[in-house]
């Protein structure tokens, strides 16, 4: 720990103010999303505890506000703090596990790819390009329209969308690692293929993936929020943040902005709070890749 | 001629000091280095790699840029102070009176403009010619360096040009505004050994025609010794010695340039003797106290890690800042 | 040069029959449109008929064959909801969103490129640093969510743009484009700076990122050294330069923003063929689906040959092949 204190990374990250605020932004996520639930009196999706007597009421600095609810209410009487926390937990949920998965999944592919070369690259590789020059907004779309939705849905269409950049990295640094002489060497000695992937390749070639994973999550929460705000996303059971913006939508022109602009803002800091990071991340990792 | 040209002399630089104030600590670049480029001289600045070589190359033409900055000393052309004239003034220097060749004639041209535009970029800068005079003084220049076709290759991008002829387009750049002092950094180390020879007699030819001065900076003490008038060594942002070069390289005073002149391979010689100095160059953000090479010097004693030795007159006419100087003749 | 001509024509077919392949077979996996097309008190016997006439109880190969050949000879399928072509509902909303998807990169790129080059040239200026801290906030924020901000400030609290539609249109060609009447702009504002912002954030980022790393390069102090001013050295030989990766970005960028358009004309209400392709989610309109896809997948693929021709203009060590 005390040589982690000592490194030029921590001396970096202590100089960052950026990384600072960022890494502080993913922090109060962080505690939001584990302790969300015992911070707030209401649960939003406990029918019992909403009260219609307590819908819309605004913001508590303005006029009619209760300090009960101090993001004020939507229709339902339901406490908008509340939605956000309990909202912001399904967002990141879906953003961490998508983003997991589309890193084993397309490092996999890479590893397949860039080692064993032939077939399996030219055909991964291709799908890989192929699916690059379309945005990945309207491939997630074209899925979730065409499988339905649902948080596990918008998590295979996520996890499609996001393999495809580790597979090209991770291929990347294969092709570069194994031409190096001790990967040579221990082909050479007979070492199988999977020990060398797993002691020599892989610690190597995992490096770049740190940062790419980093903005991924925040990537993804903004898919699953449009998708969401399209309603190709979470069910209204399980409401995300982009979906809260969605509910709140259908009463702005009411003039009931809070119930859609304070989850937005809460999307805007956790994506921000994880640019900010991944920006430092990226400058002390991987100087070169901008 | 030479007398006079010895008194006043095209480019004095005195005890030059140029520091890149970085987060990790200052690093002394050029730290006190000074000498002198008569008019028609070849001075040669040698040192191995990290020794404020190209440091001073880019302080002469005010081309420092952040985190460094030129921290005090004098750079005298013709009488006249460049650390203190204004960057107007030293627009009219660059390219006009004093002009720089690059190390990699690779990425020292802009891949995108064609070689003629880079080449008509000085003539605007530096003349009032028009645009047809403009364009035979390029095509003249460009032949006279050697490429044929010139009118036509004037049209063609860098990349179509090979390594050495890049590094021919760079020269006629550097001297299409006749200035008088080309400083040429390393001009040949990226090119084939082959091209190499060429390369430097071009660039003898071109002062030659033309009266300029040039400072050859180099890690090559066999290009200098060919090339060069006189030699200035550097080690670790200082001048460790100076002189004519014959007499330098026959019989140094300091044990630094002796080391360097051993590691020369020696084509006439058997190849077993080719030496090379133990250890490397030191941290130059954490110097030693003393002198700066006495970890590597086969002569120090304790006096070395003591006090800093300043340059003093040797045999031959030879200066060298070395607490214990080689004897003509001497070897280590 | 027709040799590359050629190869690249077959690589666009070969993508675009990719393409095709993906949508059909998504589309046969999911749902049964048969329920789209028959009353919801059809009987056994009725649901067989329109199967039969939809061609569904043939096998997935029959399917995909008619599917192809019917697209190749231009038979794009009949809406579902509107009984119309789907072709032609798409083609006639498609001038709305290239008028607000052009507007948007144009306003992008005014903005982005001079930002991006004083951010790059000037790294560490105070200014510089509230241009990429605003930059990094463009591609944080959830780009309809600030379409609805922007539509509760203009329009509903302070009424200067209107909320939604497209306003007046003048007809030119055939073509309805409302970026000939002052309504139309009036109408457009809002949507083309809120689809437009991430872009520009994006384009911002490159193009300092292409400064920075042009300053780096010798070329940029052999033309100091030649005494061409600073500036001059800047804009004449680190512009063009640092703007190549930017182009390569540009035909991305562009398809982002005819994905986003969806999203955008969604909340503007813009009667473009990107809200056109929610609402038909919305209905499991698959014909119209596969249409916009399979329309939308040769514009990207065009805007991709595009780029790489732009490309080879720009930078001559770049050659067609």
């Amino acid at each position: 720990m005390t040589t982690f204190l000592q490194s030029e990374f921590f001396h970096n990250y202590t100089r960052s103010s950026s990384a600072i605020i960022g890494s502080a932004l993913m922090a109060l996520f962080a505690f939001a999303v584990l302790a969300g639930p015992f911070l707030v009196a209401q649960n939003p999706y406990d029918i019992a505890s909403l009260d219609l007597m307590d819908s819309y009421k605004p913001p508590v600095w303005l006029e009619g506000g209760d300090p009960r609810y101090w993001l004020g209410t939507d229709g339902q009487g339901r406490d908008v703090w509340a939605s956000i926390l309990y909202g912001a937990r399904i967002s990141v949920f879906i953003g961490l596990v998508a983003m997991i998965a589309s890193c084993v999944i397309g490092t996999l592919l890479g590893l397949i790819a860039g080692f064993y070369g032939g077939i399996a690259d030219s055909v991964i590789m291709r799908i890989a390009d192929i699916q690059l020059s379309f945005p990945s907004i309207l491939i997630a779309l074209f899925l979730m329209s065409a499988v339905g939705t649902g948080v596990d849905k918008v998590l295979i269409a996520l996890t499609a969308v996001g393999w495809v950049v580790y597979a090209r990295t991770v291929r990347g640094s294969t092709l570069s690692e194994i031409e190096k002489e001790y990967v040579q060497a221990a082909r050479v000695a007979g070492l199988p293929n999977h020990k060398i992937i797993r002691k020599h390749v892989l610690p190597n070639v995992l490096t770049p993936l740190i940062v790419i994973a980093t903005i991924q999550v925040g990537t993804f929460v903004l898919i699953e929020a449009s998708l969401s705000f399209l309603g190709v996303g979470v069910p209204i059971t399980q409401p995300s943040l982009g979906l809260l913006i969605k509910n709140g939508f259908d009463v702005l022109f009411s003039g009931l902005w809070w119930t859609s602009v304070f989850p937005g803002v809460a999307i805007m800091m956790l994506v921000f709070g994880i640019n900010l990071f991944g920006d430092f991340l990226r400058d002390e990792l991987n100087p070169r890749l901008k | 001629m030479r007398d006079a040209a010895a008194l006043s002399p095209l480019l004095d630089v005195r005890d030059l000091r140029t520091y890149f104030h970085t987060f990790a600590g200052t690093v002394r670049a050029v730290n006190g280095v000074s000498f002198e480029v008569g008019y028609g001289e070849v001075m040669g600045l040698v040192g191995e790699s990290g020794g404020g070589k190209s440091v001073v190359g880019f302080s002469i033409l005010g081309l420092i840029d952040s985190p460094g900055k030129i921290e005090g000393g004098k750079i005298l052309l013709e009488g006249q102070d460049l650390v203190e004239a204004g960057e107007e003034r030293l627009r009219t220097v660059r390219g006009r009176e004093i002009s720089m060749v690059f190390q990699d004639p690779m990425t020292s041209l802009n891949p995108l403009h064609t070689v003629g535009q880079q080449m008509d970029e000085v003539l605007r800068l530096h003349s009032d010619l028009g645009t047809d005079a403009r364009h035979k003084a390029c095509v003249d220049m460009l032949e006279s360096v050697g490429i044929s076709r010139a009118a036509e290759r004037l049209k063609a991008y860098p990349h179509q040009f090979s390594g050495g002829m890049r590094q021919r387009v760079v020269i006629a750049i550097a001297m299409l505004a006749s200035p008088k002092l080309i400083i040429a950094d390393e001009p040949t180390t990226a090119l084939d050994v082959t091209i190499q020879s060429q390369i430097l007699k071009l660039m003898r030819t071109q002062i030659a025609d033309k009266g300029a001065s040039m400072i050859l900076i180099t890690h090559d003490l066999a290009v200098v010794s060919e090339m060069a008038d006189h030699i200035t060594v550097l080690y670790c942002g200082n001048v460790v010695e100076r002189g004519r070069t014959r007499d330098l390289i026959e019989n140094p005073a300091h044990p630094y340039t002796r080391g360097l002149i051993d590691s020369i391979p020696d084509t006439t010689e058997r190849l077993d003797r080719l030496s090379q100095i133990p250890g490397s160059v030191p941290d130059i953000r954490n110097l030693p106290t003393g002198c700066n090479f006495r970890d590597r010097c086969p002569r120090a004693q304790a006096l070395c890690a003591k006090d800093e030795p300043v340059l003093t007159p040797q045999h031959d006419g030879l200066l060298a800042a070395c607490h214990f100087p080689l004897k003509a003749g001497e070897r280590p | 040069m027709l040799g590359y001509l050629l190869k690249r024509l077959i690589q666009m077919l070969l993508v675009l029959w990719v393409v095709s392949v993906i949508v059909f077979l998504m589309m046969s996996f999911t749902g049964d449109p048969v329920f789209m097309v028959v009353p919801i008190d059809a009987t056994d016997a009725e649901i067989a008929q329109a199967r039969r006439l939809l061609g569904l109880d043939q096998s997935l190969m029959v399917q995909y064959w008619k599917f192809i050949t019917s697209l190749l000879q231009g038979d794009f399928g009949r809406s579902y909801v509107f009984r119309q072509p789907a072709m032609t509902l798409i083609l006639e909303r498609m001038p709305a969103t290239v008028e607000m998807v052009l507007v948007a990169m144009v306003l992008a790129v005014v903005v982005a490129i001079p930002l991006g080059v004083y951010a790059g040239a000037n790294p560490n200026g105070r200014l510089s640093r509230i241009i990429m801290s605003s930059s990094l906030l463009g591609i944080s924020l959830p780009g309809f969510w600030v379409g609805m901000v922007l539509i509760y400030l203009f329009a509903v609290n302070w009424g200067i743009f209107p909320s939604s539609g497209r306003g007046d249109t003048a007809e030119i060609l055939g073509l309805r484009i409302s970026l000939l009447t002052w309504d139309g702009w009036h109408h457009i504002v809002l949507p083309a700076v809120t689809l437009s912002l991430g872009t520009m954030a994006i384009l911002l980022r490159m193009t300092r990122a292409g400064m920075m790393e042009v300053a780096r390069q010798d070329y940029m102090k052999f033309a100091r050294a030649k005494g061409a001013t600073r500036g001059d050295v800047l804009y004449k030989h680190g512009l063009k330069n640092a703007l190549i990766p930017v182009v390569t970005i540009f035909g991305l960028q562009l398809g982002d923003l005819i994905a986003f358009a969806t999203i955008t004309e969604t909340i503007f209400s813009w009667p473009g063929m990107g809200k056109l392709l929610i609402d038909s989610i919305y209905r499991a309109d698959r014909p119209v689906i596969v249409v916009y896809l399979m329309l939308v997948a040769l514009i990207f693929v065009v805007i991709n040959f595009l780029v790489d021709i732009v490309y080879t203009l720009i930078d001559p060590r770049i050659t067609l092949k």
